[in-house]
Parts: C-alpha cells; structure tokens; sequence
C-alpha cells in the first residue's frame, strides 16, 4: 500500500512554494521602484524644454543636453541600417538553408559566444578596424558600426528564433504546391517572422542606445562646442555624458541633477524604443490574423 | 496481444453451441416421438423450441453489437459473419423438428399406430444428427476436412429421402389407399430431415467460408467429389 | 507494366544508417485510391513523401531504387522538384492553411508557378474549391482569413489548394486524423468523388477509413511492404498471416 500525503500536508506545501515565488518577485519589483524613484525624484526639475533642447553651457554645468540626444539618436540609426538587414539575412541563411552540419554547428556557438563578449573588447575592436584601419576616424560612424557589429549576434539570434516560429507546415505546404525554396521563404515564412525579427532587433537597437564602452574610444566626445555636420565627425552621446558628468566632472555634486535628468531621458528613450516594439508587434500579429 | 473482442467472441461462439445442443436434442427427441408417436414428447420438443427461438434472437443481436462496435475485418469478421448464418440455420433446423412433431401429433389424433418399419426413415434421421452434430463440431474446432465431409454426406441424405418417399407411395398409398393418410404425414417427414440435412450442409460451408476465405456456396464441384466411403 | 501510374521498383531509403524502405517494389494504376495502412513507424509516410520528394528536405537521407510516375524515373539528377510537386500534390496530416484569406490560399499555387492573369485565377480557384467541395461553404467570404474556416473546411481548402494546379496524383498524408467524425465523412466522400481525376495515394491510421475509400490497400510493416491487394480481399481474406494479424488488432 502506498501511503498518500494527507492534502493538508500538500496544501501548505503549495502555499510556502507560492509564497517564495512572490517574496522573488516583489523583491525585482522593489528593486527596479526604488531605482525610478530616486532617479525621478532627483531630476524631476531639471527636465524643461530647454534642457532638451539646448546644448550645455558653462562647462557643461548649465544647459542643456540636446547634442546628446542626437548623438545617441544618429549612432542608433547607423547600427540599425548596419545591423539589421545583416543580421537578420543572416538568420535567414543560418535557419533555411545552411543544414545541420558541423560548420553551422560552429558558426550558431560563435555567435552565442559573440553576444558574450563584454562591450568593450567591442569597442577596442572598433577602433582597430574602423577607426584605424579603415580610417573612418573616431566619429559617429565609427561608433555606430560598432554598436552594430555589438548588436548582430543579439539580432541574429533574435531572428532566428523568428524564424523557428514560423509552423513548418507553412514551408511545406508552399513546397509541395511546387515553390522554390526562396519563393517559400519570400512569400510564405519571412511574412510571418518579420514580426519577432523587427522587436527582437529594435530590443537589440535599445540595449546598444544605452551603451558605453564601444563608443567611448570609437568617436564620442567629451564636449562638443555644436551638433555634428557630418557621420565623419565626433559626437556626444546620453550614457558617455552621464558617466562623464557623474565621475569626470569637476564639480560632481553641482552637475549632479544634469546627470540625473540625463539618466531619466536616457531611459526614456530606451523605454519609447521598447515600447513601439511591443506596439508593432502587436499590429503586425493582429494584421496577420485578419 | 489479448483483446476484447476475443471474450465477445468466445461469449458468442458459447451461446451458439448452447443453442446446437438443443437444436440436436430436439432432433433426437422428434425422432423418438415419432418411432413410438409419444404426444407428449412431441408437445415438449415443440414448447423448447421457445429457447431456441430466444437465443437466435440474442446471438443475432450479440452479433450486430460486434460488428457495430469493434467493426472487425479479416478472420473476425469472417467469424461473426459464419456465426450469424449458423445461428439462423440452427433455429430453421430446430423449427423443422417442431414441423415433425406437429407430424407426430397429427399421426395420434389418426389413431396413429405406426406403419411398418420403413427402413430408410432411421438412417436419415441418423444422418441428419450425424450431420448437425459434425457441422458444428467443424466450426468448433476450425475442422475444414470434417466440414467437406459433411457437406459430401449430404448427397446420401437425398437418396435416403428419395427411397422413403418411394417406398410409402408404392406400398402405402398406391398398393393401399386406406392408409394414405398416415403415409402422407411420413412423406413430409422425410422431406423434414432431408432438409435438416441441407441446413447442415449450409452451416458446413459457412465454416468453410470462415476458415478458408472461399465460397463453396452452389459450387460444390470444388470438393473432391468421392462419395464417402464409410457408412454411419 | 505501362498500367501503373506510378512504379516503384527495388526502392530503398535510408535515413542516417537506419534502413526505413527496404526493397519495396509496387505499382499504384490510375485514377484509383490506393492507401498505405501498417503500424506508426513502419514506413507508409516516408514512403508517400518519396512521391513528391518531400524527403529531400531531410538532411542525412538517401535512396536506391527506382521511382516512376507517369513513365518518369523521378530520382535522376535532371528532375525538376518543383516540376515534379507540381505534378504530384500533397496534403498534410494536420490541416495547413497558410494565414492568409481563402482566396489567396487557393491562389498561392497558381501565383507562385508564376500565373498573372487574374481572370484564369479566378477561375482556377472557383474550380478548385468546386472541386474540393468547399465552394458553396466559402464563395460569399472568399476573402475572409482561412485561418477562420473549421478544421474540416481547412483541410479540404488546402486539397483545393493542392487541386487547383491540377496535378496528377494527390498524396494525402493522414488527412483525418486532426479532423471529426463529420468533416472526416466529408472528406472522405471527396476523396472518392476525386478519384474521377487524379490518381490517389492516402497514407492512414484508419484502417476503416482504408477499407471505405480505397480500391488497393498496401500492408507495410517495418520498412517492407507485406501484402499489396484489392481493399475487399485485404479486409476479408488476407492472404498473409501478419497482415491478418495487424487488421484485426491483434497488435500494433
């Protein structure tokens, strides 16, 4: 005979087991409040029409912070146009036709391995390749196709798994109604992958916005007397300017709500780019069912 | 692999030899009736009849379940197929017993005093037994030469009949016409049995049917056609 | 022999090491059904998906033997697939309509062989639907997402899918087994009235539903084909023990 825990044993098991999985979550919640909390309370005067669009005066200790948005907004287009399309032809490659063999066994661990690799050994590649050898200089493209060659294994991967969603009953079913491998890809899978591909890649685009390291030695700027003129010029950037006027400044405490008010655009920023990706898939998915 | 449907089967092969037993005790007890015109007997054969007709019911309804049910193919469905024939043939035989006691009680109300021994009438109730019990014996056991020989004993079964009828019309109607009335109740008899004996062959082809996938039906000629050599 | 539409002939398939086909030879006639019954894993899909070559895009496969539909060694390096699918339709286990309206699921097969003419498209697909016994359900929403269609209608829009390209041969891979009773009923009822035109070859589960449709029934049992006969005599009188045994649910 078995014996059978009673259901009062079984019920209170399942409480604790809830209870704990809540407790994990409120803690993630309590965390992430108190960081919006402190970051909104301490820039909450500082964000005014002029502080957008303005460019920073007096030592960077008054004014505005507009260079900084464009910065970021024009090296977040370059990785994009740099990104996207390559990444995303290369899942195409990776998922329909490259087989199971050895070879692309390799190549899927490389680019697992890639998505690794800490931002800043990007940012010192960026300046070996397109900084020195290809002699872009440091400037908004240098930076922008490291950011993108930063973001590629984030958006292949993502794609990828775009790719894996789409049934295979759709392949087949256009290939046994005589189609081309390429036809079935066009007309029959791609149209139903773009969706996870583009939010995929524009969660890619976000995290690069919010980057560093790859850019601090491949074009940003300390200060920058106007915007950029061209992609060969140097430009200033949200999250190197709130890492300069947070530490590097040399008056910290003075700037400190210019860094803050930084930090909630920044994030601003970061959350309107997730937030249209949510958006459009949502359209897309919905325009597929109609 | 054990299956379901084998107890079903196993159930209605069961109901069915129950109902050959009767079938075979009723011929027998007709007989008896008959040699010795005991009213009783006959009145009896002819109340059990009622079982008989009652099982024929339930194995027919039993096997229309099956079929509905585990819709068989192949060996199974040969099966209830075969089972479903030897079921409406056994009650037809046991309804022709039914029609030789009715001989039986109309030969008494004519003060019915049997003839003199006929001797071809024993022997085709014999093999009319012969037959019944064989036939199904066959379907028992998946015997396909015992079902041939069954079916070849049927030949002999229409001699038999064929020197009865002779015989009461030459000396019993013809030479003696007082006692046609008693004859003509003999005559029927005889082709009573006779027909007995072509319900048994029907069921010996069935079994055929079921063991081997072939319809020997009105093509006899398949058979080896060697008329058997052992008597009863 | 010239009667047989489609002849195959000492085929082997291996799949890695693993032998799937062994040795089949067999001949499907004409504008007749011919299902492919036997226990999961022995072979029937992987043999249907011969026809068409739908195999090919399994890596690590590989065959020996021959192949011939209509008179045409399918397996030479010269054979067009797409041609060949063309030619030789196909309809999947699970009902695959593409999530796009009625129809341009129709449409697909005639759009990517490259017709243009909408009024020959037009036509086409009313003829396929027609045909497919889908018409009168679907003509007033005929731009309505197929997606929206019961599971049934879904499977007999993708046979008009595969019916409007008008090959010669429909494979069907299990049609029913996603489908209920009724819209099973009704497909079979197609399938039957379809045999007028194109030669059929249905791999199923069902072996009632075998026994309904179909004119020759073929018995495989691990990769090898048993027994090969009229559907009437395979489900009444097989001639082999194991096949006997496999169709009257003694395993399996």
């Amino acid at each position: 005979m078995k014996s059978y825990k009673k259901a009062q044993t079984k019920f209170l098991e399942q409480v604790v087991g809830f209870g704990f999985l809540r407790l994990c979550m409120l803690i993630i919640l309590g965390i992430l409040s108190v960081i919006f909390f402190d970051i909104i309370s301490k820039s909450w005067g500082v964000i005014t029409w002029e502080f957008l669009t303005q460019s920073p005066r007096n030592g960077m200790a008054e004014g505005g912070i507009l260079p900084t948005i464009v910065g970021t907004v024009l090296i977040t287009i370059i990785t994009a146009i740099f990104s996207v399309p390559l990444g995303m032809g290369c899942a195409i490659y990776l998922n329909e036709y490259a087989g199971t063999g050895k070879l692309t066994r390799l190549i899927r661990i490389s680019i697992r391995n890639l998505s690794g690799v800490p931002s800043i050994v990007y940012g010192l590649f960026g300046v070996a390749l397109f900084v020195e050898a290809m002699h872009f200089g440091t400037c908004i493209l240098s930076a922008g196709l490291t950011l993108g060659l930063m973001t590629l294994p984030w958006t292949i991967t993502a794609s990828e798994e775009a790719l894996k969603g789409v049934p295979m009953s759709y392949r087949e079913g256009s290939l046994a109604l005589g189609a081309t491998q390429w036809q079935s890809i066009r007309t029959n899978v791609l149209p139903y992958a773009i969706p996870g591909m583009l939010t995929g890649t524009i969660l890619g685009l976000a995290r690069a916005a919010g980057e560093t390291a790859p850019i601090l030695f491949t074009g940003a700027a300390f200060a920058l007397p106007g915007l950029p003129k061209s992609l060969f010029d140097q430009f200033m950037a949200m999250p190197y300017h709130l890492y300069i006027m947070s530490t590097q400044h040399h008056a910290i405490e003075i700037v400190r709500p210019i860094a803050y008010g930084t930090a909630l655009v920044l994030i601003l920023v970061v959350f309107l780019m997730n937030l249209s990706a949510i958006v459009l898939r949502y359209h897309l998915r919905k325009s597929r069912q109609e | 692999m054990e299956r379901h449907l084998d107890d079903e089967l196993q159930k209605l092969k069961g109901n069915l030899l129950k109902m050959a037993s009767l079938t075979e005790r009723a011929i027998h007890d007709s007989f008896e009736a008959l040699k010795s015109v005991n009213k009783e007997l006959a009145e009896e054969v002819i109340e059990r009849d009622e079982q008989v007709d009652d099982l024929e019911i339930d194995n027919e309804e039993h096997a229309i379940e099956l079929l509905a049910l585990f819709q068989p193919m192949a060996k199974d469905l040969r099966f209830i197929v075969t089972a479903m024939h030897i079921n409406s043939e056994l009650e037809l035989i046991a309804d022709l017993t039914v029609n030789i006691c009715q001989r039986v009680l109309e030969l008494s109300e004519k003060g019915g005093a049997l003839l003199t021994p006929i001797n071809d009438l024993p022997p085709l109730a014999d093999n009319a037994k012969w037959m019944v019990k064989n036939a199904i014996d066959a379907f028992v056991s998946h015997d396909e030469p015992l079902a041939e020989k069954v079916i070849l004993f049927d030949e002999k079964s229409n001699k038999f009949r064929n020197s009865v009828m002779e015989c009461l019309v030459q000396d019993f109607m013809v030479k003696d016409g007082k006692t046609a009335p008693r004859a003509v109740p003999l005559i029927l008899v005889a082709r009573d049995l006779e027909r007995i004996c072509d319900r048994a062959t029907y069921i010996a082809e069935e079994v055929i049917y079921m063991i081997q996938a072939r319809m020997i039906r009105h093509h006899r000629e398949i058979l080896n056609q060697d008329p058997p050599a052992e008597s009863l | 022999m010239s009667q047989n539409f489609i002849a195959i002939d000492g085929f082997n398939f291996y799949y890695g090491q693993s032998k799937c086909l062994k040795n089949i030879t067999l001949g499907i006639a004409p504008k007749e059904v011919t299902s492919i019954i036997g226990p999961s894993g022995c072979g029937k899909s992987t043999l249907l998906r011969c026809f068409n070559r739908m195999n090919d895009l399994i890596p690590n496969t590989r065959i020996e033997g021959t192949i011939h539909i209509d008179g045409q060694n399918i397996y030479t390096p010269d054979v067009d697939v797409v041609d060949l699918r063309r030619k030789v339709g196909m309809v999947f286990q699970r009902p695959n309509p593409f999530p796009k309206s009625i129809f341009e699921n129709v449409a697909y097969g005639l759009r990517i062989n490259g017709v243009k003419n909408k009024e020959f498209i037009a036509e086409k697909i009313e003829q396929g639907l027609i045909n497919a016994g889908l018409w009168n359900e679907v003509k007033d929403r005929l731009h309505e997402n197929a997606l929206r269609l019961s599971g049934g209608q879904q499977q007999r829009l993708c046979v008009a899918r595969a019916l409007a390209i008008e090959p010669e041969v429909v494979l069907m891979d299990e049609p029913a087994s996603a489908l209920d009773p009724i819209a099973t009923a009704k497909l079979e009822e197609l399938i039957v009235e379809l045999k007028k035109k194109y030669t059929i070859v249905i791999v199923t589960h069902n072996m009632q539903q075998a026994a309904r449709i179909s004119d020759i029934t073929v018995f495989l049992m691990q990769g090898e084909l048993i027994e090969r006969g009229k559907t009437s005599e395979i489900f009444t009188r097989p001639t082999k023990k194991i096949t006997e045994e496999y169709i009257t649910g003694r395993f399996g």
